[in-house]
């Protein structure tokens, strides 16, 4: 058993699969507190739906799949947070409308381009194991960008969501920082497709933070703690894949709901005080 | 992004005559409804400017324009472009799955000036808070650590939306006797919201009474009888001001010794 895990934790779609896992799970806690904390998560699931539309734009124009999903997140991003200032139109019904009509309209798309033959299956839960050397010089680039960016930005980050108007007179540009970091939430979803797929990436962004919070008292606490429960769930998705002959995708997703059902029934910290 | 000096001998950018902030023929409409008419205000350093008036007066918009976070439909503001603003807003809601102790909140308005922070947090005495949750403390607690956080900026002018909200009777009194403290001792120019205007009396040197127009405005001793306030607020108004100004020949400072009166 031992000998089987070491060996199958050496093979090198394995170490390809931890190091992508991984290093998405770390920038993952801190972004994902931020769509936790600014109730996003909608918008995520919106994204990344809307990313398999850019997939199947890429297969039928043949273009790069990992630009035209990169492209198109940021094109996406970009167009919700524009209406997103037009208080006028419910936003969460937009959202509704854009998410599966980009997802059907993507499925749609990949079924008709006859000459492509696409593991939709792929796209929608992940396939991990199948990372290649280029997906991963693309997950560890885009994390390194993202996570350079927060860190740079991470008082502004803060400031901006515990209060917006107050941040304003003290002299953030709020506009442009809500841009920024809608764009670096795109970027991450673009990339992690392959890991967790369409339907999941929403969830491994936001789990790990929810677990993490009855942990933590700031919101630095939070998202460090939210990486570290992510990095678990990959590792631990992983391993039972392997041994349970599961798809990896849901199998960390899995994980990473018990750890947070475990918090949230057991909470390590009580912060409310009497 | 504006990039702020917190050197305490900073010179204020005030103009000539001292003016921090001044507001001209003010006009704005919600909806076809007319919320502001033809405002002008002007606040100058050290000067206690507070607006009263009823609810739904136009009291919150005319500071969200003053502040530059809401657009006049006409009208200007002027101030001097580095003008540094301590903002106290109305409401405050934090998430709760966002995480954070006062000490923390009061960090995101300046992480460099440690003296500053403690001698701030030791004011306005809530130095025992520091690692409370946020969402924890109670309404008068919260004023308090917002308040704060409006003079970690080291604010030159202060805007203060209902300051003594949700805090109690005594803890008012005090609160509104801090302000004009703070005024008085750093020379900034202070514009608030107040509801009551026989709480901020003392501690205020002109009253602008809003009702979308300004229905009359002067030294608070002026404004408490004049006949639009008392058409606005109505005769109990200005009797329990009656009994107020009864005992206003002293002032006492915030441990409750007399102070000496100041000159008017």
């Amino acid at each position: 058993m031992i000998d089987s895990i070491a060996l199958f934790l050496t093979t090198d779609f394995v170490l390809y699969a931890l190091a992508a896992g991984i290093s998405l799970a770390l920038i993952a806690g801190p972004l994902g507190s931020f769509i936790v904390w600014r109730r996003m998560s909608y918008f995520g699931d919106t994204l990344a739906h809307s990313a398999l539309l850019g997939i199947a734009l890429g297969l039928i124009t043949n273009s790069n799949p990992q630009l035209s999903i990169i492209i198109s997140c940021l094109l996406f991003a970009f167009i919700l947070t524009l209406l997103d200032r037009r208080p006028s139109v419910s936003t969460d019904t937009l959202l509704g409308i854009l998410a599966h009509s980009s997802l059907a309209l993507g499925i749609v798309v990949l079924a008709m381009a006859d000459s492509v033959r696409v593991d939709l299956e792929a796209y929608l839960f992940g396939a991990l194991l199948t990372i290649g050397n280029v997906d991963l010089i693309w997950i560890l680039v885009v994390a390194a960008l993202v996570a350079a960016v927060l860190y740079w930005f991470w008082n502004d980050f803060v400031s901006i969501t515990v209060h917006a108007e107050i941040a304003e007179i003290e002299g953030t540009n709020v506009n442009r920082l809500n841009l920024i970091l809608v764009l670096l939430i795109a970027l991450t979803i673009a990339v992690s497709m392959k890991i967790v797929g369409v339907l999941l990436i929403t969830s491994l962004l936001i789990i790990p933070p929810a677990a993490a919070r009855s942990l933590a008292t700031t919101p630095e606490q939070m998202s460090r703690k939210a990486s570290i429960i992510g990095v678990i769930s990959v590792v631990l998705g992983l391993l039972s894949a392997f041994y349970f002959d599961v798809p990896v995708g849901p199998s960390i997703v899995v994980v990473a709901t018990l750890i947070f059902l475990g918090f949230y029934f057991f909470p390590a910290v009580q912060n409310d005080r009497g | 992004m504006v990039v702020y000096d917190n050197d305490n001998g900073s010179t204020p950018p005030a103009s000539a005559d001292g003016v921090l902030l001044s507001a001209k023929s003010i006009n704005k409409d919600f909806a076809g409804r007319k919320i502001l008419e033809n405002i002008n205000l002007t606040i100058s350093e050290g000067q206690i400017v507070t607006l009263i008036g009823p609810n739904g007066a136009g009291k919150t918009t005319l500071v969200r324009i003053a502040l530059g976070l809401l657009q006049a439909d006409s009208g200007t503001i002027y101030h001097h472009p580095s003008l540094r603003i301590g903002y106290m807003p109305q409401r405050v809601h934090i998430e709760p799955t966002l995480p954070l102790t006062v000490i923390r909140f009061l960090q995101l308005a300046n992480r460099q000036d440690k003296e500053l922070m403690s001698a701030t947090l030791h004011k306005l005495k809530i130095s025992h808070l520091e690692q409370h949750q946020l969402a924890a403390i109670s309404g008068g607690e919260l004023q308090r650590v917002l308040l704060a956080r409006a003079l970690l900026r080291n604010p030159q002018l202060l805007i203060l939306d209902e300051p003594a909200q949700g805090v109690d009777l005594a803890g008012q009194a005090e609160l509104y006797q801090l302000i004009s403290e703070i005024s008085a001792v750093q020379g900034c120019g202070v514009l608030m919201i107040s509801h009551d205007l026989h709480l901020v009396m003392s501690s205020t040197d002109e009253v602008i009474c809003l009702n979308h127009h300004i229905c009359c405005h002067g030294k608070p001793e002026h404004v408490s009888t004049d006949p639009a306030y008392l058409n606005l607020f109505g005769a109990h108004a200005s009797e329990s001001l009656a009994v107020y100004t009864h005992h206003h020949n002293h002032e006492h400072d915030i441990g409750g010794s007399i102070k000496e009166p100041d000159n008017d």
